[in-house]
């Protein structure tokens, strides 16, 4: 098993593509929750090869994109305070705020170092003990644990120098306020993969149980899309509505308990502002009390001006599956990767850069 | 002398002499530098090829090659993309103070090696020393001059609907070679780097007779760059197959791991080469006769319409499109 080019095959994916021509007669509307997902379809041409009874719609799963701009002006003023290193995943270096990009902090002399953990912040902290390590705590439930584990280490380390932008999001609250506001018609959710490593396919139960609408859970090479795709008109069909796993090699029903524990010891639940939808109740995480010595909210005074919405923008319709990228004026005109006005222009996982870079070519 | 360099190797003094001497001149020696004169003279005769590039890689040593050896392939293969012979070469090192001699020398054996399998000569050269931390370790210009043969015409604006499209071998191996030792990205892989002088592939191909329009060594920005660059030249349209594009399992799993695509990953001893379909055969053999093109294939066309378009047909048998590279490329974060 070499876990890549097995799961591109050409011959099994041509199989996966005639199962679900053969089995699809009624009208479907899937979301794929995930901007991975979203890559892959596009990467692979999906949308091109499936019958026209079934419709995919992109959900809001890019944690970047959904990050309102009133966090991303946060994170910016953050960067500029003396003595600190704002420490960062990339995706986050070239999302416009209201005013500025912390490419541009860093242009104009923020420290803003690119990491691919929260350990390697927490290295950071250790060489520079003099300086305020701020690490920009951003993503669904897959990166809260391994974030939740710095702060653990942090503490026992007793470093007093690490501290948490903490902008995490989790994803069933969401899923409920975009099914709630009945916006969406849906007949199917492609569930997160790596997300449902952490929190278990029961995490989505809801969704069929509550909303009577099919899950399959799937990985993010496009055999798995095409196999959940597949599991998905199966069950549309013959008109069940279950959780299933098309990721098993991943991802448990129970998801991984150790990775929930880190998560809840470090943080609770709080209200987050997401970007297209406002302030959802308990979607976000906090700090817990007794970690609030992390908190670069607590520890500084971030004064990050007023927030500034950009006129014409549609990334929030395009998270909430509203519009597609093409429906947007700015669309490659105004927002393209190299100017982008947008998040999901920016943002590898964003939808409008998937529709951008990889187009929908029919050759 | 001390093991490391100080501001005084870079003064023109006494210093700087020996260094110049003992690490440079008697490493690389040749007639032309010997003669220590301020500016290198030599004869040319017909069209002379000319192109210049600094090295800035970080880090220096890397497996399967380090900065010395990616200074003299690079310009090497520029050169030999034009269809050039590569001759001479100038080296230019800019130090900083503080950087170990014995490294120093380790990178001058490395250029050394990497011109006589080139075949080129280090002619002319400067050294200079900048405060500690004005410069990141060391950092290297190279320029070199060589000469296009009769009759061969080989550019970028050349590529023709109906030619085919040849890839030397393997992507991405340089790219996932270099960040592997990346500074807070450490991986554990066997990959090296697949740095080496493409000249010796370029003559072989040239010599088959076969007419040649285009060739080009897809360095940074990878695959998908090269090919945007000679559509938007050719005002032509490339159509690629996803399924011919030889990836090692290494760099496909480390891209996966990273958030890359192997299209955009950096290649430094690799050639795409357009020319008509008449000549694929004797110029794929002639590419496979070559130790770096041994894994050589067609990998796509150029097509009518939609100029400057590259598009690639995937495993399940669909389009998308190959853009250029945005910005730099960026891990991904879930």
């Amino acid at each position: 098993m070499k876990y890549v080019s097995e799961f591109r095959d050409s011959a099994l994916a041509k199989g996966l593509i005639a199962q679900v021509c053969r089995l699809s007669s009624t009208p479907a509307r899937f979301m794929e929750f995930c901007g991975g997902h979203t890559v892959t379809i596009f990467r692979y041409g999906i949308r091109q090869v499936l019958p026209q009874t079934v419709t995919m719609v992109s959900g809001p799963g890019c944690p970047v994109c959904v990050t309102a701009n009133k966090d991303l002006d946060k994170t910016i003023a953050l960067a500029h305070f003396p003595d600190v290193i704002l420490a960062t995943f990339g995706d986050m270096l070239r999302i416009p705020g209201s005013h500025s990009s912390l490419q541009q902090a860093k242009a104009e002399g923020a420290d803003v170092r690119m990491v691919y953990s929260a350990m390697d912040a927490l290295n950071i902290a250790r060489e520079n003990p003099e300086k305020h390590v701020i690490f920009v705590g951003i993503g669904f439930e897959t990166t809260a644990p391994t974030i939740a584990a710095s702060v653990l280490q942090a503490a026992k380390e007793g470093l007093d120098n690490y501290y948490i932008l903490s902008l995490h999001k989790l994803s069933p609250p969401v899923v409920k306020a975009l099914l709630d506001s009945g916006e969406v018609n849906l007949d199917g959710f492609i569930c997160p993969g790596h997300v449902s490593t952490v929190t278990g396919s029961q995490a989505w139960e809801f969704i069929s149980r509550d909303y009577g609408i099919p899950c399959v859970v799937s990985g993010f090479e496009p055999l798995d899309v095409l196999h959940s795709i597949s599991m998905l008109v199966s069950q549309v069909e013959t008109k069940r509505a279950e959780v299933e796993i098309a990721y098993r090699r991943g991802v448990q029903p129970e998801g991984n308990p150790t990775a929930l524990r880190l998560m809840r010891e470090v943080f609770a639940p709080c209200p987050a502002d997401w970007r297209g939808m406002g302030e959802i109740p308990a979607s976000g995480l906090k700090l817990r009390e007794a970690y609030l010595e992390f908190d670069a909210e607590t520890a500084f005074d971030i004064d990050s001006g007023p927030t500034r919405e950009t006129e014409g923008c549609l990334c929030g319709q395009i998270l909430r599956g509203v519009a597609t990228p093409q429906d947007c004026p700015l669309f490659g005109k105004a927002c393209t990767p190299e100017e982008p006005v947008g998040p999901c222009m920016v943002s590898s996982e964003g939808s409008c850069s998937a529709y951008y870079r990889y187009g929908g070519e029919h050759a | 002398m001390p093991d490391r360099i100080l501001l005084a190797h870079g003064s023109g003094g006494k210093l700087a002499h020996r260094l110049v001497t003992e690490t440079f001149v008697s490493r690389l020696g040749n007639p032309i530098l010997a003669q220590m004169d301020d500016a290198a003279t030599f004869n040319l005769s017909g069209t002379v090829a000319f192109t210049t590039d600094s090295y800035v890689v970080d880090p220096i040593f890397f497996p399967g090659g380090d900065i010395g050896k990616l200074a003299v392939c690079g310009t090497v293969n520029d050169l030999a993309m034009s269809g050039a012979r590569p001759l001479y070469l100038s080296l230019a090192v800019i130090i900083e103070e503080g950087f170990s001699k014995s490294d120093l020398e380790r990178i001058v054996d490395s250029i050394h090696q990497a011109t006589i399998e080139a075949g080129m000569t280090i002619v002319t050269g400067d050294t200079k020393v900048v405060n500690q931390g004005s410069a990141d370790k060391l950092y290297i210009n190279t320029a070199g001059v060589g000469i296009v043969p009769e009759g061969v015409n080989v550019s970028g604006k050349n590529a023709k609907p109906g030619d085919k499209i040849l890839l030397s071998g393997p992507i991405g191996d340089h790219g996932i070679a270099v960040m592997s030792k990346r500074e807070g990205l450490r991986f554990s892989s066997k990959l090296e780097s697949d740095s080496a002088p493409l000249n010796d592939m370029v003559e072989r191909i040239l010599a088959t007779g076969q007419q040649v329009h285009c060739l080009r060594d897809p360095t940074r920005g990878g695959l998908a760059t090269t090919l945007n660059e000679l559509a938007q030249q050719s005002h032509t349209r490339i159509v690629i197959e996803e399924a011919a594009i030889p990836v090692r399992e290494e760099v496909l799993g480390a891209c996966e791991m990273l958030g890359l695509d192997p299209l955009y990953v950096a290649n430094e001893g690799k050639l795409v080469a357009v020319l008509p379909a008449s000549g694929v055969d004797k110029v794929l053999a002639a590419m496979r006769s070559s130790c770096y093109g041994k894994r050589a294939v067609i990998i796509g066309e150029v097509t009518d319409g939609e100029p400057g378009r590259v598009v690639m047909r995937t495993h399940l048998g669909s389009f998308r499109v190959i853009d250029m590279l945005t910005g730099d490329i960026l891990p991904r974060i879930c």
